[in-house]
């Protein structure tokens, strides 16, 4: 009886405590542990990086909650609030070197913006607390300072292969200056550039030559302008007419200059004119217009289309085929490329445009400079297929280990 | 009839819009007066306009503002090299332009390059390294799900496309033997690329002639006074009169020749 009695009282203490004792497990909630606050790295400022140690009490009923101040005693504002399953630096896509904590600690990056505004050289005060909705715990605020960067050390395997490349660049075009008679593929349409000229000439019509729609900064234009230096020199060579309408007054002035330099190369300063190149406007569908118009006056006996090309391609090169003219086009836009295959007799694809001006001028610096991309492409098809056997590896042994090595061909912004 | 509502402005709106809509449909005919008319407009506008956004964008918001009103000065060197450009009018100086020039070009390539290999190499690369086997708990499997881009069919598909393509841009490589077959598939492969992208462009400049067509029908009512059918007939007479007298002037210069 005496033992019944006893049970029955310890029973009903428990029951009574256990509410409390709960509350006391909360009491001792922890704050977040090995708390850190620090100038988000690899960015253009602006930005805070919190770090801390997965807890004990993760789970989606917790929540952290991220207050910031100007000064250590406040007054502190809440900036985020998130569950405690939420943000690790593995959800962060960054490669191995540049990561700042473990993969499995959390990683929470404040970036101003919304009603958060931050300023570089500016330090703030940062506390994380950790609640539970009945408790709460918090840690010591902490001060860091956001500023921007120099250096993306997250994009640092870029600089890597640009180094590795311009080595390469270099080393082919010492090789391409010992032997410039070195094999490179045939290709139909630079191998008509000549034929397109001497038809010009024969016909008594002018080449019209147009450089696309992008300014100067674009490759594609600056390939477009490099050929335009070889193409004049024929022409010059030829006797027969160049005109070079433009839509950039950038790129007109440049290959004004080209044009000259190439008529006084081939010894034919006085057959040029500086109206060869001329602005017309830099407004896509009146330059368009435009042109169309002076291919069905001029009716030029062929038409060079190269450089970037936006929605007017199929405009132009319609027209030109109407005007009877043989086209030879060449783009890296991808998207224009099948409306150039429909209406020109040749289309340079992709880097065949970049190869132009190796193929007409033969020049070793450029040979040198397209055997080296050749190599370039080398290695990243043999990293494309490396990456792909690692991945497949990795898969199979679920391991992430050997992914390390592809990670180098990544980009990370 | 006009409505009483329409404001002057969009009335004439509605007629030179119609208007030169007309005039720049006729290019499909031939190269004809009406054309020249509207192209004339069109670039002649296009060409103003542009000046004056260069003038307040960048001369006035961009320099003049930052420089006289915030004190921002080494605005000064970026004005400096635009009007380096302008020395190619003066023959003495003209070599101060090379000087923009460069800097131009060389900026834009220092700028893009980086630019190109994070987003065209790297990125194309990254999402190319895909395994060619899925690991499920059940075991190893093999999805092929054509409708799933991440399936392993399509990783597999990926990855012949992108090694045959990247080898058919192997310039100093002759394409013969198992080279040429790699070529050619690279050469399929862009070609069902292009014949989609082709598919694609077609049908939003469908939508742009619609676009016009839309207007052309809105432009047609009784509210705007019909310039649809006004200005449609008045183009025809035209370009009917002018056909009229290119014929007649020809016959004149065969007269006179014989």
């Amino acid at each position: 009886m005496c033992k019944r009695i006893v049970s029955f009282v310890f029973t009903v203490v428990v029951m009574f405590l256990s509410p409390l004792a709960s509350v006391v497990v909360q009491a001792q909630l922890q704050p977040p542990q090995d708390f850190r606050v620090m100038d988000t790295p690899n960015d253009g400022g602006r930005s805070l990086t919190l770090g801390w140690r997965a807890s004990t009490f993760d789970g989606p009923s917790l929540q952290y909650r991220v207050l910031i101040a100007m000064a250590v005693e406040g007054p502190y504002q809440e900036v985020a609030a998130f569950s405690n399953n939420q943000h690790f630096q593995k959800d962060t896509k960054s490669p191995w070197w540049a990561h700042l904590f473990e993969q499995n600690n959390h990683r929470f990056d404040l970036k101003s913006g919304g009603q958060l505004m931050l300023s570089d050289g500016t330090p703030y005060w940062v506390k994380l607390v950790i609640d539970n909705g009945m408790d709460s715990s918090e840690t010591q605020p902490l001060s860091a300072t956001s500023f921007p960067n120099f250096f993306n050390w997250a994009q640092a395997n870029n600089l890597l292969l640009l180094i590795l490349f311009t080595v390469a660049v270099l080393f082919s075009i010492l090789r391409a200056r010992k032997n410039p008679h070195g094999f490179l593929r045939r290709i139909e349409g630079l191998d008509a550039v000549e034929e397109a000229i001497g038809r010009a000439t024969e016909m008594g019509k002018p080449i019209l030559y147009l450089t696309g729609s992008a300014a100067m900064d674009n490759p594609s234009t600056i390939a477009a302008t490099v050929v335009l230096s070889e193409v004049a020199k024929k022409v010059s060579a030829y006797e027969a007419g160049l005109i070079v309408p433009h839509r950039d007054p950038i790129v007109l002035a440049i290959c004004q200059e080209i044009t000259k330099e190439a008529y006084t190369q081939t010894g034919h300063p006085d057959a040029y004119k500086t109206e060869m190149n001329f602005y017309i406007t830099d407004d896509q569908f009146s330059y368009t217009a435009a042109v169309q118009g002076i291919m069905l006056r001029e009716r030029p006996a062929a038409i060079f289309m190269l450089g970037y090309y936006y929605a007017e391609s199929l405009l132009l090169a319609e027209t030109g085929h109407e005007a009877g003219a043989i086209q030879i086009a060449g783009t890296d836009a991808d998207h224009q490329l099948p409306f150039f295959f429909i209406a020109c007799d040749y289309t340079l694809m992709g880097e065949e445009l970049y190869a132009a001006s190796a193929y007409l001028s033969r020049e070793p610096v450029m040979v040198g400079t397209l055997r080296a991309q050749d190599m370039g492409k080398a290695v990243l098809l043999g990293a494309l297929i490396l990456g792909v056997a690692i991945s497949t590896i990795g898969e199979i042994f679920q391991t992430e280990t050997l992914m390390y090595v592809a990670q180098v061909f990544y980009d990370f912004k | 009839m006009l409505a009483d509502g329409l404001p002057l402005d969009v009335l004439i709106g509605a007629w030179v819009a119609t208007g030169l809509t007309l005039f720049i449909y006729t290019f499909l005919y031939r190269d004809n007066p009406l054309f020249k008319l509207g192209e004339h407009l069109y670039v002649g506008i296009s060409v103003g306009y542009s000046i004056v956004i260069t003038v307040y964008a960048v001369g006035v918001k961009l320099l003049w503002i930052p420089m006289v009103e915030k004190g921002q000065w080494q605005l000064l060197i970026p004005a400096l090299l635009g009007l380096m450009i302008s020395a190619r009018f003066f023959p003495r100086i003209a070599w101060l332009a090379r000087i923009s020039f460069a800097f131009v070009v060389g900026f834009g390539a220092g700028t893009i390059i980086p630019r190109l290999i994070s987003s065209n190499v790297l990125s194309q690369l990254e999402d190319t390294i895909s395994p060619l086997v899925t690991m499920t708990a059940s075991g190893l499997t093999y999805t092929m799900d054509f409708l799933d881009p991440k399936s392993d069919i399509n990783n597999f598909i990926t990855l012949i496309g992108v090694v045959s393509v990247l080898f058919y841009f192997f310039f100093s490589v002759e394409h013969r033997g198992v080279g040429q077959a790699i070529a050619r598939t690279g050469i399929m492969f862009l070609m069902i690329a292009f014949g989609a992208a082709f598919g694609y462009t077609v049908m939003s400049r469908m939508s742009l002639l619609i676009g016009r067509f839309d207007d052309l029908i809105m432009f047609s009512g009784a509210e705007y006074g019909r310039p649809t059918f006004v200005l449609l007939a008045l183009t025809v007479v035209v370009l009917a009169y002018w056909v009229y007298r290119e014929k007649q002037a020809f016959r004149s210069t065969v007269e006179e020749k014989s």
